[in-house]
């Protein structure tokens, strides 16, 4: 049941290109087992930025944990492995979608409304929306303590928006990794952070915002 | 051996210059370039013939190594210009440079030293010659696999990430990356050696037989140059690429794109 923990954590590129990017100081939080924090704030606040810098893509000061592991003390790749990072677009780098897989569980891709035959087309011929879910799929393949997810459902019609929340949520139910998600989808916010909402469970949720460098609880002003 | 007047020299001018003039009357473009490049081959030749002549004249050791350096410095140039990412620093013009040297001359003095045998080994008759085959060859492949690989490494980004992301480590993620470097760079050599012969009578042992080599001789001398040449280029692709693609990332196997010049040119 992992936990993920970072401390005065600064990007390194936001730090050397402050006109392109809000976010001008140390950042702190703490996601649960089993929690989801969603975040949301004005574009160029560097919520991509925030997500890289915890994976570790990007140059960063402070520290970040897995449960007690700190991320300096695992091979970059193995921490990267364990803090899943899902950017925004996906890409891939086989033609056919299969090849990226060596294990797909049919049921994961019903989950999503995937039809296996998709695995035998190439990449270029699957539509944004299917690469961003099977995109998904592989993030979750690597069995990630935490999953930092960057506008995973932009590209989703609200169907499946829907099951791409309902996989997650089970997923993190299942296995009780910590989660955070970018989502500009006030409704979609509720939806993931509401004990009583529509994915019912034990879960806890939380929001924040990610505004003016700093991370604000939903309501006040930075 | 027959020698040449400057009649001779002006026959073959006139032919590229009825060339440009053509290429200016279509609007093709290129003329200005194929006149500054025709010019430059004229007074450069001329310049390291009236260098050659003192050089082979005295074979002093210090004359011949100011010789190589000035070659391998202007290679380095080259290598750094042909790029259109370059690294920033003095990365950009280390790491190309670097691989020549230690690649062309450990090929060049080792077949000086083993195989061709002249006294002293560096005589400049010969050493100066081989070392210009083999560095402006290795030059080619290097120049050409650096920039595949700093291009490549721009236009992949998202891929390469992608395959961090999932738990790939730096080596995994940057082999397809350093394999299409590695086949840029060796192609032209791999082609050459391929129509050596049958395709074409490489331009080494062409100037051989031109000067009444016997064509056996001309041969050997040629397979020769055409081995040392494919192991020069090959050895210093490797390594540039290796170098290169270990300046990309750093020690947490990140891709290290702010190493590179943000302007592509």
């Amino acid at each position: 049941m992992p936990r993920l923990r970072v401390q005065e954590l600064f990007s390194s590129i936001a730090e050397s290109h402050p006109q392109n990017c809000a976010w001008r100081q140390p950042v702190s939080f703490d996601v649960a087992p089993g929690e989801c924090l969603c975040l949301h704030g004005p574009s160029g606040a560097g919520k991509t930025l925030l997500l890289r810098a915890a994976a570790d893509l990007d140059r960063s000061t402070g520290s970040a944990w897995l449960d007690d592991v700190e991320r300096q003390a695992l091979p970059a790749h193995e921490w990267r492995r364990r803090v899943a990072y899902l950017p925004a677009e996906s890409a891939w780098w086989f033609e056919r979608m299969g090849e990226h897989f060596s294990t797909l569980d049919p049921d994961w891709l019903q989950s999503l409304a995937l039809d296996p035959r998709m695995l035998t087309q190439r990449v270029e011929d699957l539509s944004t929306g299917e690469r961003q879910r099977f995109a998904l799929l592989r993030s979750l393949i690597q069995q990630p303590g935490a999953l930092l997810l960057d506008e995973p459902t932009a590209s989703l019609d609200a169907p499946n928006t829907r099951r791409v929340e309902q996989l997650v949520t089970r997923w993190r139910d299942r296995h009780g990794i910590a989660v955070v998600w970018v989502s500009h989808d006030a409704a979609q916010r509720r939806r993931l952070t509401q004990p009583q909402g529509p994915l019912q469970g034990p879960l806890q949720g939380r929001q924040l915002r990610f505004a003016g460098g700093r991370l604000l609880p939903p309501g006040t002003r930075p | 051996m027959i020698t040449l007047d400057a009649l001779d020299l002006g026959l073959a001018a006139a032919l590229v210059i009825a060339l440009a003039v053509l290429a200016w009357r279509l609007q093709l473009g290129m003329t200005g370039a194929l006149l500054v490049a025709a010019l430059r081959t004229v007074v450069q030749l001329l310049l390291i013939g009236l260098v050659l002549r003192v050089v082979f004249a005295y074979v002093n050791p210090l004359w011949v190594a100011l010789l190589a350096m000035a070659m391998l410095l202007a290679a380095g140039r080259e290598v750094w210009a042909r790029q259109s990412r370059r690294f920033t620093g003095l990365w950009g013009f280390g790491i190309g440079t670097s691989s020549l040297f230690i690649s062309s001359f450990a090929v060049t003095v080792l077949a000086l030293v083993v195989s061709v045998g002249p006294d002293p080994w560096y005589q400049p008759r010969y050493s100066i010659p081989l070392l210009g085959m083999v560095l402006g060859n290795t030059m080619t492949g290097i120049a050409l696999a650096m920039d595949r690989l700093n291009a490549g490494a721009w236009n992949e980004r998202r891929v390469i990430e992608a395959r961090l992301c999932t738990g790939a480590d730096w080596p995994a993620a940057s082999l397809k990356l350093r394999r299409d470097a590695m086949r840029v760079g060796l192609l032209p050599i791999i082609n050459a050696m391929a129509a050596a012969g049958i395709i074409s009578l490489p331009g080494m042992m062409t100037g051989q037989l031109l000067a009444g080599a016997p064509p056996m001789e001309a041969v050997k001398y040629q397979i020769l140059i055409m081995l040392l040449i494919a192991a020069g280029t090959g050895f210093g692709t490797v390594l540039a690429v290796q170098l290169a693609a270990r300046r990309l990332s750093d020690a947490r196997h990140r891709l290290r794109l702010d190493r590179l010049d943000a302007q592509a040119r």
